[in-house]
């Protein structure tokens, strides 16, 4: 294990997270609000730290997919613990842990808050909780790798760790030039929402901090609210075309902009994806649309798009309390929870394409029964996909339920209803925010044990970085040795020997 | 520049691996799934699963915008038509491995008519090189710039040489001006010396000189070492083919031992008679023996097997006088390799990628003053590079006294209208000069970035 790359990692990633820090600095010296100084103290305090671990650069910079995991998992932790100082410093959020679990459900683009009265809070501190969404969302590492010259093949593990999907591919040839790509797309994309916004009347503070909880696919909004505040069904729309473009690969876009429109729109994921959305519009409409909206079809509608795009995209926005729905939209709606965005997109979930595989893999299955000679293999985008992929995607799966289930089980002693233990954990787990009942978009997540809320980090961190560089860093494997030649090293093992 | 490259072998993947180093966009394509994986995980590339020769595969790999494409694959009618695909695809530069004796032959038709830029052959190129080295058998390693008129040899200094002892300045004496002693090898440190460094017993000495010079020198430092008569190799692949034509040319007394009998015929037929082929297991002592190993100024190990060549080698070079030179395909431990009292040692896929790279680079060198050649000396520690001069910059119609250099870094050599010169300081750069500096900073790409 490369100790000395990992540090150094780490520290460039709290000298990024220290210049994040200056944007709410910004919004509080603008409004006048005293907690300016606050962050712009945790923010130095971030930059010393980070400067101390970045001051020289290691010798041996040779990284593997462990080191990637472990730096990865590393930092979205740092960054959590470190981000939520100023809430808790200022007082806004008088517990630590409330503190993080705010911060790693923002970095996350989770969207699961502990706040009972968002309006209350300062201006500045909103807006920190919404622009975490906006670097959570495409991610710290690929902004590091698309800012900070690293060289060789290994920086790829950085971003195959980071980035959401089954096998993640470049767009060009430099991971340096993919990243900076990406990180382009995604600007220009949250820069076209916040216009639109600005378009429909929305206020700048509201435009700005909506566009990031869109564009990180999170959903913290700066209203108690959330959407719903804004009665206006043209701000709605926009929110919801772009909580559902937000959720799509973001290679279609480079794609399309590269002028090959034909293969961007053959891309099986995206079809897939555009299937889901309609028919889960089309059941909850009709579902609701009697005894929820009085048989106004176009109002059913409209909520029910707005929720689906906010689900599958696993956002995390609401204009309407759907934890009040049938049972039948709950339950597609529980289900979209777990399906979530597009591989490469700003979105959680178990993603459209792992879902893709899986079907096919286990229909593969079926039809290897019926001729146990047939060769039958698994094909994505007219390719094949290898069997390493598929193997991948069925652990990946089963972990998910595993750590589901476990978490489920803990946070259900808490004693809450059923509905609400389980939707927390798939909220968060699958980073949503919203849940049903107690969770729902009218709820929070304030009244659940110290327990509860470390767990639902663990699972915010774990659904984000889609769960294996979180198990990793909590495996004992990949420690051994390693922390074995740590206490070797220790000042008192070496006197007693 | 925006590069495919086709076939993930060991040859491609060096070369994909030090021209990503050089700031080129590589894109690799292979049949073979994990070969691609294996690249693409080791270097900052990207990989396409594929046939090369298929237009929709070269498309994928984003063949619209190339500017080269170099076919590596291990087959020389699919490298020659991937190239022709992609000519016709798109105006950018084709690169072929060709290995067939009848396609090098024809390497004027397929140049002009097919219209491939270049013919790469590895197994020719690692013949020309084992022959440079038995032309100067004092010299460990011979890494030429100019377009062969200037050489940088290394070689190891021997205990009872008059030069153990001295420092530079008086060991050179007349030479001086003549011979420059541009790196030092000691104990795994490089030294870039100055006049009053001293010389040790086992220094590893690289210095640059012309080739008569290069004589005196090595006369003067106490080598008895004569030209080379004859001389033994061992396995009897194409490199041999090669190699025993061109040294049997200039009167060489070769002799090739090779395990399988049917190559010995095809060699028996296809080279000059003079040209001894004995049938039999080169790792054979009495046979090496019975074949004169003892007598031989030369022995040259180019088996495919790397352990076997290295196990000859130092068989050969412990026991006997002859002067021996090593082959290694694949193996990685390069650094054990240098330790190994082995001789010479050459790596085909370095010296193919080493072709191919100053090809590239000439083509970015139509402007500006940057690197023509570079060679990797003495384990990757120091560079060689040559520079052609240009354009104006700071570093250039200065004498050399007055320029504030970089640490450790050596101007070695000038070549100006054909001539050779070893600089001295009232000497000065001059736009049209081919420059060869050597150095242990790494990433130099222009000549101004001598300067300090």
């Amino acid at each position: 294990m490369n100790y000395r790359m990992i540090l150094y990692l780490l520290g460039w990633i709290l000298n990024i997270q220290s210049v994040c820090l200056l944007l709410p600095v910004a919004v509080g010296i603008f409004y006048g609000e005293p907690q300016w100084k606050t962050f712009a103290l945790v923010a130095l305090a971030s930059l010393v730290c980070g400067i101390l671990l970045t001051l020289k650069k290691p010798k041996r910079s040779v990284f593997y997919m462990r080191e990637g995991f472990v730096t990865v998992a590393l930092s979205w932790l740092l960054m959590s613990l470190f981000g939520a100082v100023p809430f808790y410093l200022t007082k806004e959020i008088p517990h630590y842990l409330d503190a993080v679990f705010e911060m790693a459900s923002g970095y996350t683009t989770t969207g699961a808050s502990i706040l009972t009265n968002i309006e209350a809070m300062s201006q500045c501190a909103m807006f920190w909780r919404s622009f975490s969404h906006w670097i959570g969302g495409m991610g710290v590492l690929v902004f590091l790798i698309a800012i900070v010259p690293l060289t060789g093949g290994h920086v790829m593990s950085l971003m195959k760790a980071e980035s959401p999907g089954p096998s993640v591919e470049k767009l060009v040839p430099r991971v340096r030039q993919t990243a900076f790509i990406l990180y382009s797309i995604y600007f220009a994309m949250t820069l076209l929402e916040i216009m639109l916004l600005l378009a429909g009347g929305m206020p700048w503070f509201d435009a700005i901090t909506t566009a990031f909880g869109t564009a990180g696919t999170g959903g913290f909004s700066v209203r108690s609210l959330s959407i719903g505040y804004y009665n206006s069904h043209y701000l709605q729309g926009v929110v919801t075309v772009f909580m559902l473009l937000f959720g799509v690969n973001f290679s279609v876009y480079y794609l399309l902009l590269s002028n090959n429109i034909k293969k961007a729109l053959k891309s099986e994921e995206l079809r897939w994806y555009v299937c889901i959305v309609a028919f889960s519009i089309l059941c909850i409409t009709w579902n609701i649309h009697r005894d929820f909206y009085g048989g106004n079809v176009y109002e059913a509608a409209h909520n029910a798009s707005f929720t689906v795009a906010s689900v599958i995209s696993t956002t995390g926005f609401a204009i309407s309390d759907f934890s009040r729905w049938p049972t039948a939209s709950r339950f597609i709606l529980f289900v979209l929870m777990f399906i979530g965005a597009n591989a490469g997109s700003t979105g959680g979930g178990i993603k459209v394409s792992r879902i893709i595989l899986l079907v096919k893999s286990s229909l593969r299955e079926i039809a290897s029964i019926v001729h146990p000679r047939g060769v039958n293999v698994v094909k994505l985008d007219k390719k094949r996909v290898g069997e390493d992929v598929i193997k991948g995607t069925r652990s990946f799966f089963i972990l998910c339920i595993l750590i589901f289930v476990v978490s489920v089980f803990v946070v259900s002693f808490d004693g809450y209803d059923f509905a609400t233990s389980l939707s927390a954990v798939a909220a968060t787990l699958n980073n949503i925010g919203p849940g049903f009942e107690l969770v729902g978009p009218v709820g929070n997540y304030a009244m659940f044990s110290p327990l509860a809320k470390i767990v639902l980090i663990f699972d915010m961190l774990a659904g984000r970085l889609e769960l294996f560089p979180m198990l990793i860093l909590f495996s004992p494997y990949t420690w051994k040795g390693g922390l074995g030649a740590i206490k070797r090293r220790l000042p008192w093992k070496k006197e007693s020997m | 520049m925006n590069i495919i490259i086709v076939g993930c072998g060991k040859v491609g993947a060096t070369l994909a691996e030090q021209l990503t180093n050089e700031g080129h966009d590589i894109t690799v394509i292979d049949t073979n799934e994990e070969a691609v994986h294996r690249v693409t995980s080791e270097c900052d590339v990207m990989g396409v699963v594929g046939n090369g020769v298929v237009h929709s595969v070269q498309k994928d790999a984003g063949i619209e915008y190339a500017d080269m494409f170099i076919a590596m694959t291990g087959s020389d009618e699919l490298n020659l038509l991937c190239c022709l695909i992609a000519k016709k695809a798109t105006q950018c530069k084709t690169i072929a491995r060709v290995r067939n004796p009848d396609f090098i032959s024809e390497r004027g038709f397929i140049k002009e008519k097919l219209g491939i830029n270049m013919l790469v052959n590895p197994e020719l190129e690692s013949a020309n090189e084992i022959a440079r080295l038995f032309s100067i058998p004092s010299a460990i390693e011979v890494d030429t710039f100019a377009r062969g008129r200037i050489d940088l040899m290394k070689t190891l200094l021997p205990a009872n040489s008059p030069f153990v002892g001295q420092p530079i300045r008086h060991a050179l004496g007349k030479l001086s001006g003549k011979v420059l002693i541009c790196a030092i090898e000691r104990g795994g440190d490089v030294i870039i010396p100055t006049g009053d460094d001293l010389l040790l017993a086992g220094d590893k000495i690289s210095f640059v000189a012309s080739r008569k010079e290069a004589g005196h020198f090595f006369k003067k430092a106490g080598f008895t070492k004569e030209h080379i008569k004859s001389i033994i190799i061992v396995g009897g692949g194409k490199i041999s083919f090669y190699l025993a034509r061109r040294l049997s040319d200039v009167g060489y007394r070769v002799k090739i031992i090779e395990k399988d009998k049917e190559h010995c015929e095809n060699l028996n037929q296809l080279l000059p008679d003079n040209v001894v082929i004995i049938h039999g297991d080169g790792s054979d002592q009495s046979l090496l023996l019975e074949e004169g190993i003892e007598s031989a100024d030369g022995f040259a190990s180019i088996t495919d097997i790397d352990e076997e060549n290295v196990m000859l080698s130092l068989y050969v070079k412990s026991n006997f006088k002859a002067k021996t030179v090593t082959k290694i395909n694949k193996m990685n431990f390069e650094g054990i390799i240098d330790r190994l009292e082995l001789g010479s040692v050459i790596y085909p896929k370095f010296i193919t990628a080493e072709m191919i790279l100053s090809y590239v680079r000439a083509l970015e060198n139509t402007t500006g003053s940057n690197v023509q050649t570079l060679y990797n000396i003495i384990g990757g520690k120091a560079q060689a590079l040559e520079f052609n001069i240009r354009s104006q910059s700071d570093a250039i119609g200065v004498e050399l006294m007055n320029l504030n250099l970089k640490k450790n870094v050596l101007l070695c050599c000038i070549s100006r209208h054909g001539k050779i010169l070893i600089p001295s300081g009232r000497d000065s750069v001059q736009i049209g000069d081919t420059v060869v500096i050597v150095t242990t900073n790494k990433g130099m790409n222009d000549f101004k970035d001598i300067l300090a």
